[in-house]
């Protein structure tokens, strides 16, 4: 399963390289979104500094919902499907490669998007051990579920519409417990953030472990 | 000896369209068959049902010794399909596309150079992305693929459409290498002359029934002209008859 895993991360990782739509699109669409929330709340006042882990995460979840929806194209491409179905590949070690390349992309987008909030919001990252492991949670968390999701709406016509209708209310509990954990390593009390990031850690764990049995039948089923 | 492919009054949906209305068919191994008929006859389905793409949902059905009814996954991975659809990726090169789709297929480094080497795109095509070939290099690519895979039943849908001449005499090479090496070839074409110089069997559908089979060999071109609707079984075959079916052993 771990050498198919490679194998299809490192696929979505060269397709994402060679085009370039996460670099050229997604990244400047975030930080489009980062700036927008910026105007819109007085960059000066305390609404911004209050509402930082929660924009933060609001433009990762829209970010991602363009980097899942690529991830789920790619394998919708003339006869890929078919190939698959045909190939050796253990579905499971797909879906865990497909999550580890949306991972890798978050992972870079939300980089970004730190120092973003960093420079436009004057956010003063305090707990930064709470804060990666709450990245690293989330990410997983988002990953797989979104890719659990892709393969889900795979196929279908309404396909770009349907995947944030289904997909965004799945990641309510994703964007709470990211939210205020975050609020607390950004000058709170990093110890009242550990609790969520368990949350977030148990929620990716359970779509893990969901992706990897059902993503066999969907690829059969789509 | 079991027949690499057994079909027998196979039953195939699409859907809730049966585009398999019961088809019988037996490839031996080593034997190269064509599968003729007008659009719609069932071809598609017939190679698609055979590599396990599409149920079969009443009948006997085996391959490479496997009830698809039962056991898709070990026939899935002994046999390569050719189809319409090319299962590239664009943004990736020629290279990329053949090793990923080699590696996939669990084959070794050298036959996955060696697949690129066959198919005359080791050199200038090589690193050129997919997005930029013909739609005869992309074949061609897609022919690579399969060949990394060393499959045991070849399944070829239109092995020669959109190729330019010394394409099509390529991928007749390759077949028959494929076959002097122990694999098993079912293959449609509408480039009757030449599948039927390549075929050591030609098999007629019609409506998703199998209507008749014979040897290789000149024919009357025209296709049977069916009047059952797509689905049901043929009513009437008002075509010329063929030359009498001299050996329909493995056709029922």
């Amino acid at each position: 399963m771990w050498r198919d895993a490679t194998l299809v991360a490192g696929r979505d990782l060269r397709v994402e390289a060679r085009s370039r739509v996460t670099v050229n699109q997604v990244a400047p669409f975030a930080l489009l979104v980062l700036i927008l929330f910026a105007f819109a709340l007085d960059p000066e006042g305390p609404v911004l500094e209050r509402a930082t882990p929660g924009l933060y995460w609001v433009t990762v979840l829209f970010s991602a919902l363009l980097a899942i929806a690529r991830s789920a194209k790619l394998d919708e491409a003339d006869g890929v499907r078919d190939a698959l179905r045909l190939s050796a590949l253990d579905p499971a070690g797909v879906f865990a490669g497909k999550a580890v390349a949306v991972a890798a992309e978050l992972v870079a987008l939300e980089l970004l998007l730190g120092a973003g909030v960093v420079v436009l919001y004057g956010a003063d990252p305090a707990g930064v051990g709470l804060l990666v492991a709450t990245c690293a949670a989330a990410t997983a968390a988002v990953a797989t579920a979104g890719t659990l999701y892709g393969a889900l709406v795979s196929g279908l016509r309404v396909r770009e519409t349907l995947l944030p209708l289904l997909l965004l209310p799945v990641l309510a509990p994703v964007l709470i417990g990211a939210t205020r954990a975050f609020d607390a390593a950004l000058g709170g009390v990093p110890a009242d953030g550990w609790p969520w990031c368990g949350l977030l850690a148990a929620f990716a764990v359970l779509y893990s472990v969901a992706g990897a049995l059902a993503y066999g039948t969907l690829l059969e089923g789509s | 000896m079991e027949p690499v492919v057994h079909l027998r009054d196979a039953v195939a949906l699409l859907g809730r369209f049966p585009a398999l209305a019961g088809v019988d068919l037996d490839v031996e191994r080593g034997e190269i068959v064509l599968l003729r008929g007008p659009n719609g006859a069932g071809k598609t389905t017939v190679l698609r049902a055979c590599a396990g793409l599409v149920p079969v949902v009443r009948g006997e059905a085996r391959v490479l010794g496997h009830d698809l009814r039962r056991d898709i996954r070990p026939v899935r991975r002994r046999v390569g399909l050719l189809g319409h659809a090319t299962g590239l990726f664009e943004d990736l090169t020629v290279a990329d596309n053949v090793t990923f789709w080699g590696r996939a297929y669990r084959a070794g480094r050298a036959d996955i150079e060696a697949a690129l080497v066959l198919p005359g795109l080791a050199t200038r095509l090589r690193d050129v992305p997919v997005a930029r070939l013909s739609a005869g290099q992309r074949r061609r690519t897609s022919l690579a693929c399969l060949l990394a895979r060393r499959p045991e039943l070849w399944l070829l849908d239109e092995p020669h459409a959109g190729l330019d001449h010394d394409a099509r005499e390529l991928v007749d090479r390759l077949v028959r290498q494929a076959v002097a090496a122990g694999a098993t070839v079912v293959m449609s074409s509408h480039d009757l002359d030449r599948a039927e110089a390549l075929a050591d069997r030609v098999v007629e559908l019609a409506a998703g029934t199998t209507v008749t089979g014979r040897p290789a060999g000149p024919v009357e071109r025209a296709a049977p002209a069916v009047t059952s609707e797509p689905g049901a079984a043929p009513t009437a075959v008002t075509s010329e008859p063929d030359p009498a079916p001299t050996a329909v052993t493995h056709v029922a």
